[in-house]
């Protein structure tokens, strides 16, 4: 996410981190970086311009001189100014006093309503609320269509009376959905509108007329994250043509640098409220301004992480986990336990990503197959409580019966077995040395637990070939290798990357 | 523009061309005296084939003009890079567009803003200009075999019904595989496009089967139906994720087994920003893109990144597409595309 960009920036300051002073010459040479980097982060030209020169004003102001580092102080000014771009305070989705809240989206052809309006359905039903989806895209052939099988994946009823394709008034169908909602006593109501352009008068008067039709509380403007200059012309279009209230980013997950988000939040002063980051229904987020300006900063999104995993993590399982490595107890029912711990707090790979510095690891991080945890977990269920207690028990014909039983190879389980043996042997020394501390994140195990075994790997007892305990870790590592990396330049890369000290 | 195409020759009686009516003879002289003619080069004797008019269209009315605000001034072309910055071209491209305006009219010594534009004109076309700029539909080897890939959500499904209808109007007979599997009714989507085409769709047998035996299947009924055209409907996928990409050369790979791959088509959305060329020069790499297809030109966004895409990679914008409508597209042409940008007429 907004990958090119932190790159782009962390190369302008690394040559202001070495000097001392900054002076006026060497602020317009970081500015013109940093111009040019906005720019090819897609950022409009205007918001550009208005950005550098706030900036400048900012750096070449008494705050700068008198600081103890003037180059951070740039650094800290430019994350400033970004997150008031970004959209300054982080803004929750705002619900009606009376049910149902009606959401309407709006947005463009092909930025992703439909499958936003499948996904904000799901994020609503797991806080409890009861959704319902509205067909009110009655143009595209067979969006109506797409939409019930949305719906029915994730287990969300479809209000939809017409056919679609050309069929039906979609205004009409709106106003009806209103009805049908409040009878059926649903809570809220997502409408999914056709794509239209900013310029085609007569679908942004039926968008007007949908949004008088069902008086909603939320207006979002869905917009591709991969989209380019006219993301302006875009933005004001929709802003005076429907009236948004928000804007959601879909397709985050690409290399797109993204700039146009901060374009659009600058240009209608409108927050951004969500990020759409995958394929899966499940992807999809709050959008933080602040830490998302970090994230361009490359500092990482350790909040974020921190609040996915207080969600998902079971302190008590955490305190005993910890007091079993302490005594060495630790079998691969605790290894399979742990693993799914690390599943419930959501995909590996977007959480690998808000740590700081994963910026570097990006492309390893995007051929991350998550399908690995889901084979260790089979080898693992496929063996006895006994066998999963006393590995040693594990001899070769256990292994073929392993092997059979989980669909997987003798290598794989051998595989497994050799670095559920080295997680075991580094968790040990974790434990006997301190588990990481991070507020909120008592012991970590897995995750802790790999990162720290990554540095201590890099320090002495690095093998050709070795390969770690923490699925992700090593999924890391034989991406490197793949790349033609040792594993050893990986994790030291990495490494001082996850050193939060440094 | 007048391009060649070529189909299978049918039963009904049709008005012959001269070429055909050799190749006609060539074949009922039983195949005997064939070793020196081009026909005997391949391998499977060609069949016979007729031409084909396309009809005519044109993107004239989707191009909005640029420059309709600013004044061209020689000591000050600011507001000229800018204004490519805006319709995104790029830093880069941009500048060096801009670059080549001002040494054109330091030669010519051009004065006048209109001078300025025509040289505008000029360096734009003769940029975007590129010789492969035909869909590759006439060296007989039917069917012609035409992949559609690209990002999510840039307009694949839709460009493939404009381009089926436009073909079947040409007379060619057309099959279309559905092999987007991945998306929620994305079958059912194409189906409609299909038949308001008049083409032949080949649907996966079962849900969520694999992409490329849908494709696998497709070709084997184009070839056995004896089509001219099969377009192959891909998931939208993002360019960096490899597993998706891997299966995009998985469905290419499977398809040339049967059948020679005409056109690899990429469909590149005109919002896109500078991202689009990462998007090209990745499917370029996995699919070996043939060319460009700039997709809902009528909107605000002017499509500068087919630009670099042309530059940096030499893959030309074959297509563009400019509405919701199943004739809203045409060929492109670089001279015309160049002039609805900067405005002037003829």
């Amino acid at each position: 996410m907004f990958g090119n960009l932190s790159d782009r920036l962390i190369e302008t300051f690394k040559n202001l981190r070495s000097k001392g002073k900054l002076s006026p010459a060497d602020i317009d040479a970081t500015l013109r970086e940093i111009r040019r980097a906005l720019l090819e982060a897609d950022v409009a030209l205007e918001v550009v311009k208005n950005f550098t020169t706030a900036v400048r004003e900012r750096a070449l102001g008494d705050e700068v001189s008198k600081a103890l580092n003037p180059a951070q102080q740039v650094v800290q000014i430019v994350n400033e100014e970004l997150v008031k771009i970004l959209g300054g305070e982080q803004r929750k989705l705002s619900f009606a006093k009376t049910a149902p809240t009606v959401i309407m989206l709006a947005g463009l052809q092909g930025s992703g309503k439909t499958t936003l309006a499948g996904k904000l359905a799901k994020w609503l039903k797991d806080q409890g609320q009861t959704p319902i989806l509205v067909a009110a895209d009655l143009q595209r052939p067979n969006a109506v269509n797409q939409l019930q099988v949305v719906g029915e994946r994730i287990g969300v009823p479809v209000f939809a009376p017409e056919p679609g394709n050309g069929v039906g008034n979609p205004v009409s169908v709106s106003k009806d959905s209103i009805k049908h909602a409040k009878q059926k006593m649903f809570s809220v109501v997502i409408v999914d509108t056709a794509g239209r352009l900013g310029i085609d008068e007569e679908l942004m008067t039926q968008a007007k007329d949908i949004r008088k039709a069902v008086d909603p509380d939320e207006v979002l403007f869905v917009i591709d994250s991969m989209i380019g200059q006219d993301a302006v012309n875009v933005a004001k279009a929709f802003d005076d043509g429907v009236g948004i209230t928000g804007v959601v980013l879909t397709k985050l997950d690409g290399d797109a640098r993204g700039g146009a988000a901060l374009s659009v939040a600058s240009v209608t002063g409108k927050p951004i409220l969500f990020a759409s980051n995958g394929e899966g229904m499940d992807a999809f987020e709050p959008f933080y301004p602040d830490r998302m300006a970090s994230r361009i900063l490359d500092m990482g999104d350790v909040l974020t992480l921190i609040e996915q995993t207080q969600k998902n993590f079971d302190e008590s399982e955490a305190r005993a986990m910890a007091e079993k490595l302490a005594k060495d107890t630790f079998t691969l029912e605790d290894f399979l336990d742990q693993m799914q711990q690390l599943k419930k707090m959501g995909s590996l790979k977007s959480m690998l990503a808000m740590m700081p510095g994963a910026g570097q690891m990006r492309n390893q991080l995007e051929n991350f197959d998550e399908r690995e945890i889901v084979r260790t977990e089979a080898i693992i269920r496929s063996m006895t409580p006994a066998e999963r207690r006393q590995p040693k028990l594990l001899n070769g014909s256990r292994r073929s019966r392993i092997a059979k039983g989980s669909g997987m190879t003798v290598t794989d389980v051998n595989s497994l077995v050799n670095r559920f043996e080295q997680a075991a042997k580094m968790m040990k020394t974790v434990a006997k040395g301190g588990v990481p501390q991070m507020p909120g994140m008592p012991g970590m195990p897995g995750m802790g637990g790999g990162f720290v075994g990554g540095k201590a790997k890099s320090k002495g007892k690095d093998k050709k070939g070795s390969k770690s305990g923490n699925p992700a870790k090593r999924a890391a590592e034989e991406a490197a290798r793949a790349l033609g990396q040792k594993p050893g330049e990986a994790s030291s890369g990495s490494g001082s990357a996850f050193g939060l000290g440094k | 523009m007048a391009f060649q195409f070529w189909k299978r020759k049918r039963e009904e009686p049709v008005a012959v061309e001269q070429v055909i009516a050799e190749n006609a003879t060539e074949q009922t002289a039983v195949n005997t005296t064939q070793s020196t003619s081009e026909v005997a080069a391949e391998i499977q004797p060609k069949p016979e084939l007729e031409k084909v008019e396309l009809p005519k269209r044109s993107a004239r009315k989707g191009i909005r003009a640029l420059f309709s605000k600013i004044k061209f001034d020689l000591e000050n072309l600011d507001e000229l890079e800018d204004t490519l910055i805006q319709s995104d071209f790029g830093v880069d491209a941009s500048a060096a567009i801009v670059a080549s305006v001002k040494e054109i009219a330091k030669k010519t010594s051009a004065k006048t803003e209109n001078d300025l534009k025509k040289i505008l004109i000029d360096v734009l076309a003769e940029n975007l200009e590129n010789k492969d700029k035909a869909l590759n539909l006439s060296d007989g080897n039917t069917p012609y075999v035409v992949l559609v890939v690209g990002v999510n959500g840039v307009g694949k499904t839709t460009t493939i019904g404009k381009l089926s209808k436009w073909l079947v109007q040409g007379g060619f007979q057309v099959m279309i595989g559905a092999a987007d599997t991945f998306r929620a009714a994305a079958v059912d989507q194409v189906a409609t496009w299909a038949e308001r085409a008049g083409a032949t769709l080949i649907r996966p047998k079962t849900e969520g089967q694999d992409p490329a035996s849908v494709a696998f299947e497709a070709t084997e009924a184009a070839i056995n139906s004896g089509s001219d055209v099969l377009i192959i409907d891909t998931a939208g996928r993002l360019q960096n994720k490899a597993d998706l990409m891997n299966e995009l050369d998985k469905i290419r790979r499977v398809v040339e087994k049967q059948a020679k791959i005409a056109e690899v088509l990429l469909i590149i959305d005109a919002t896109t920003g500078q991202n689009g060329l990462a998007q090209a020069k990745a499917f370029a790499e996995v699919a070996k893109v043939t060319g460009v297809v700039l997709t809902k030109l009528d909107g605000t966004a002017k499509g500068g990144i087919v630009y670099s895409i042309q530059q940096e990679l030499g893959i030309p914008v074959k297509l563009v597409g400019v509405g919701e409508g199943i004739d809203d597209f045409s060929f492109f042409d670089a001279q015309e595309f160049a002039r609805g940008l900067v405005g002037q007429e003829g």
